[in-house]
């Protein structure tokens, strides 16, 4: 294997992410994994205790995601991440753009399409149990069942986007060989963190 | 002559003033014997995972006699066509007829037989009576405010049933930590003469 060019391990802090960035972005990775799991496992159980509680959790979970990726969104907006390398096409560069762009729609769309349906289906959403949420709509059969084929739905598409995410991230690292993949790892950078 | 005169008009005013009014009359000595089905309501409600849902059972029928002189003399009967409930979550409305749960092929109907009536006051009653689901009978004690006007008495009031007394909920939903052992039964039962 060809030696990596060394990376700029001490460089300006706008050249790296903060520690909240990374923070939430690998915090927000496992939750979001996690969920389409629990997803895809739970949808498929049979009518019973475990899978309302699988449901419950899933919902409370799912709200934890939209709180998390509004404070993302926000901190995101305020703490510009660092640039795409210089070797990148112009093509490149707006697929990558455009593919975080998806991944922050997606990640509003997704717990908000799964509150939607469960106030289609007449299940209020009781955040941990203890806090009730407004329901956003009225129970209507079936647009609740035509909320769940679009909850179903955009998660297999943002399953395709993260496919893509981690693939680029790879691409970035083996064939590439700049820093963009661990830029976002915890351990580099560490001096440069406040 | 025109229908739409003075004088037919007011003929008329006076003959539904004179059916009111014997109406009225009447009502002064009523018993209430005929159960209105289409105005009463039998539903529940009931707790999962800290979120309460909402039910009801789209058929039940009964008969029942209250005569506002005597209330303690008063009985009602109520039956309840268990495979009408509607629970409020369409995935346990196909389970909950089932027999883990009301077994509703062994036990189709619920029923409610009153054994004796207290009269609290202020139109305020209690109902002591046997409830039987699912094979299983138990006495209980239910509030019932009662409103009558116009030929029409209205009872309501609200009771707590626990489901494990009943077997409704066996196996593994015979524990209480998802789906609570409380369900809370609200009647309407509106009577006319």
């Amino acid at each position: 294997m060809k030696p990596r060019p060394s990376r700029p391990t001490s460089s300006p802090s706008p050249s790296s992410y903060t520690t909240t960035a990374k923070l939430l972005h690998w915090l927000m990775a496992l939750l979001i994994l996690g969920m389409i799991s629990l997803g895809l496992y739970m949808q498929g159980l049979p009518f019973s205790p475990e899978k309302l509680k699988l449901i419950s959790w899933h919902k409370w979970a799912g709200i934890c995601v939209l709180l998390l990726v509004t404070v993302r969104l926000g901190w995101r907006l305020t703490h510009p991440p660092p640039p795409l390398p210089a070797h990148m096409p112009r093509v490149l560069r707006m697929a990558a753009h455009t593919g975080h762009a998806l991944l922050y729609v997606l990640m509003f769309v997704i717990p908000l399409s799964g509150w939607l349906m469960s106030s289609a289906k007449g299940v209020p959403t009781v955040w941990f149990g203890l806090w009730p949420l407004p329901d956003l709509l009225a129970p209507n059969e079936s647009l609740g069942n035509a909320l769940q084929v679009t909850h179903k739905y955009l998660n297999w598409f943002l399953m395709a986007v993260i496919g893509g995410h981690v693939a680029a991230a790879f691409k970035h690292h083996l064939i590439d060989r700049d820093d963009i993949l661990v830029r976002m790892l915890p351990t580099l950078n560490r001096e440069n963190q406040k | 002559m025109s229908i739409h005169s003075p004088v037919v008009r007011a003929m008329a005013r006076i003959t539904a003033l004179i059916a009111a009014t014997s109406l009225a009359f009447a009502s002064h000595a009523a018993q209430y014997d005929q159960l209105v089905v289409e105005d009463s309501a039998i539903e529940f409600n009931y707790t999962q995972m800290g979120v309460t849902l909402r039910g009801h059972f789209r058929e039940f029928d009964g008969s029942l006699r209250f005569d506002p002189a005597a209330p303690e003399s008063a009985s009602a009967a109520i039956e309840v066509e268990l495979a009408s409930i509607r629970t409020g979550l369409a995935e346990a409305d196909a389970e909950v007829t089932g027999s883990s749960w009301l077994d509703t092929e062994t036990y189709p109907r619920a029923r409610f037989e009153s054994s004796a009536v207290r009269a609290l006051g202020d139109n305020r009653f209690e109902v002591t009576g046997t409830l039987d689901i699912k094979g299983t009978t138990q006495e209980i004690v239910v509030p019932a405010a009662l409103v009558a006007a116009n030929g029409t008495a209205v009872f309501e009031g609200e009771f707590t049933i626990r489901r494990g007394d009943f077997a409704v909920g066996e196996g593994s939903w015979a524990r209480f930590d998802v789906l609570a052992n409380e369900i809370r039964v609200q009647f309407r039962i509106t009577a006319g003469e």
